[in-house]
């Protein structure tokens, strides 16, 4: 018997936890403290004062908008396109057994595993062999390589706990291959897919590594913002496009997080 | 009368695994039907192959006339009630039963007036609005029931359809079954590893071992005379005796089978056949007591009325039985 006492942690267990947190999340805090900074050319602390141009300045700025435009463009077509091949790879590995299947599978995951560098790596020769000017949608090629593991991965999640007979009972009362998809598959994966999706979008939207070696002159948010903390002028411009990132990739990931924990209750009850 | 459902030599090899092996059935319009048998004999293979998710790897299928290879499930009138009911847990119990109406474009209105009264019929009225997650194991039984006839299927194939009930709910189950067959009319075919179950309720019963009928019958048939050592045992566990056994009593067959009701523990009275043996066993069955005597090493069960005194265990004894109650069989 447990007493009521274990459960409860040491007042050191407490501090190393809380330690270890505030070294995650302060540097953050200060990336958004540093947005309201009057000095410009260096990040010195204390700020010497506080103000709000930079938002004003930042809103002016074409490149910042460019930038921005052209993750947001990325990511929507990158999640797109791995929301269609995850799920039909997902349906095709949980519902069926044919030969190679565990290697289809973990040659899907694989490059989620692997470093964006050596992704990067082999793209770009992959691009300069085939003779593929890089472009806009080298950049979505790169970044769907990864985006596809994590919609597969939620997917195939969810349709391990379809039971089989759903999708036989559903063509037994009359329903043929599409319908059955969109009244008892698609209902039953909805969340699943939703949560993959905005994963997928927020790992697109602040990609380096991969963009950095398939992107031709163009900058994506991420690239953009490294570029401009190598300059010295107006460097709270970067911390207020930070700010933004981070509500931006921080929301969706917030709502998979909800999604996915409801989930069970969504798909559970097969029987 | 009218054929509903006809195998024609059909077989469906897994690879080298002979699911089914040359089955031949002619079910007839309105037929209780069973098909009876261990698991993995192929009783359920053949129910998937009349539902269309399967497709034979030979012989021939019909439904009422029509060829059913090659035809999906979606088009074919025959409705299943599956193993562990298949409710769309997305879905309210309501939109549960109109499911086949919806795909099919009917009516908002209608679909819920069908299956309303659906509801009614498996005598859960006024449960639409609730979740499968919220029902009992029975009552998602009756709701899984309502979903298939509400589409008005010529056929309605139950697949171990009381498997998951206990025992109570079982047996009245089974009432409900039988009776809503003979109201509705409509030809069901069900699969059940249960013998109690296919003799109580059935018309006809197919008993199935690997892939193979062994036996088709009514109940009384199949249960009175085995035509395999199979069927004998399995069908309520029957006495088979020996081909010594037959000889000593008169009986030109290689086994015979004797079931264990059919025999008394008493000196034989006129014109009845008897043998002498030792009590090896007892045990207390409730209505019966389970009497095994030793005749000549050959153990025989007898049921025994549980009003009557057991010999004790050791002490010679006297069977008999009538000669009618001895079966001779195929094979062994």
């Amino acid at each position: 018997m447990r007493s009521e006492k274990s459960n409860r942690a040491p007042l050191s267990l407490k501090i190393a936890a809380a330690g270890g947190l505030t070294f995650m999340h302060l540097p953050i805090l200060l990336i958004f403290l540093y947005a309201f900074t009057t000095e410009e050319k260096s990040y010195q602390f204390p700020p010497p004062g506080l103000t709000t141009q930079w938002f004003g300045v930042a809103w002016d700025r074409p490149d910042v908008w460019a930038a921005l435009a052209l993750s947001v463009k990325v990511a929507s077509i990158a999640t797109a396109t791995a929301l269609m091949l995850g799920t039909l790879c997902a349906a095709a590995v949980s519902q069926t057994r044919f030969f190679g299947r565990e290697t289809i599978s973990l040659l899907v995951i694989l490059p989620i595993a692997l470093p964006g560098i050596i992704t990067g790596i082999a793209l770009r020769s992959a691009f300069s062999m085939a003779d593929i000017p890089f472009s806009f949608w080298t950049i979505v090629l790169g970044h769907a390589t990864f985006c596809i593991v994590v919609v597969y991965n939620n997917a195939v999640a969810r349709f391990r706990r379809i039971s089989g007979s759903l999708i036989e009972a559903s063509m037994d009362l009359g329903a043929d291959g599409f319908q059955t998809f969109r009244y008892v598959i698609l209902p039953n994966i909805g969340t699943a897919l939703l949560a993959g999706g905005m994963l997928a979008f927020a790992l697109s939207f602040d990609e380096v590594i991969v963009t950095t070696f398939t992107a031709g002159q163009q900058s994506t948010l991420p690239i953009w913002m490294l570029e401009e903390l190598i300059r010295p002028r107006q460097r709270p411009v970067t911390n207020v496009v930070a700010m933004i990132v981070v509500v931006v990739t921080f929301l969706p990931i917030l709502g998979a997080y909800y999604l996915t924990r409801d989930g069970d209750q969504i798909a559970g009850a097969g029987k | 009368m009218t054929t509903a459902v006809l195998f024609d030599n059909v077989s469906r090899y897994f690879g080298a695994v002979r699911a089914v092996d040359r089955v031949n059935l002619d079910i007839a319009e309105g037929e209780f039907f069973a098909m009876l048998g261990p698991s993995g004999s192929g009783k359920t293979t053949c129910l998937r192959l009349m539902a269309g998710f399967d497709q034979p790897t030979g012989g021939h299928i019909e439904i009422f006339g029509e060829t059913a290879e090659g035809v999906p499930p979606y088009r074919r009138s025959v409705n299943t009630v599956f193993q562990d009911y298949a409710l769309f847990p997305h879905l309210s119990i309501l939109d549960n039963v109109a499911y086949g109406l919806m795909v099919k474009g009917a009516g908002r209105e209608e679909r819920r007036k069908a299956a309303e009264d659906a509801l009614a019929m498996v005598k859960l009225p006024g449960y639409g609005t609730r979740r499968p997650g919220q029902l009992s194991g029975g009552q998602r039984q009756r709701v899984a029931l309502a979903r298939a006839l509400v589409n008005k299927p010529k056929v309605l194939l139950l697949d171990e359809p009381l498997g998951a009930l206990d025992l109570k709910l079982r047996e009245q189950m089974q009432e409900e079954l039988k009776s809503l067959q003979k109201s509705l009319g409509i030809t069901f075919i069900f699969v059940t590893h249960d013998q109690g179950e296919a003799l109580s309720m059935a018309d006809r019963i197919a008993v199935f071992n690997e892939g193979q009928i062994q036996q088709l019958g009514s109940p009384e048939e199949v249960y009175n005379q085995p035509k395999t050592r199979f069927v004998a045992d399995f069908v309520g566990s029957s006495n088979v005796l020996s081909t010594k056994l037959c000889q000593r009593l008169g009986l030109k067959a290689a086994f015979a089978s004797l079931r264990p009701e059919a025999i008394v523990l008493a000196a034989p009275s006129n014109g009845a056949l008897s043998l002498a043996g030792t009590v090896a066993g007892q045990s207390f069955l409730g209505a019966t007591n389970r009497v095994v005597v030793d005749v000549d090493g050959a153990r025989i069960a007898v049921a025994s009325p549980a009003a009557h005194v057991v010999p004790a265990i050791g002490s010679p004894v006297t069977i008999s039985f009538a000669a009618r109650d001895l079966h001779p069989m195929e094979d062994a």
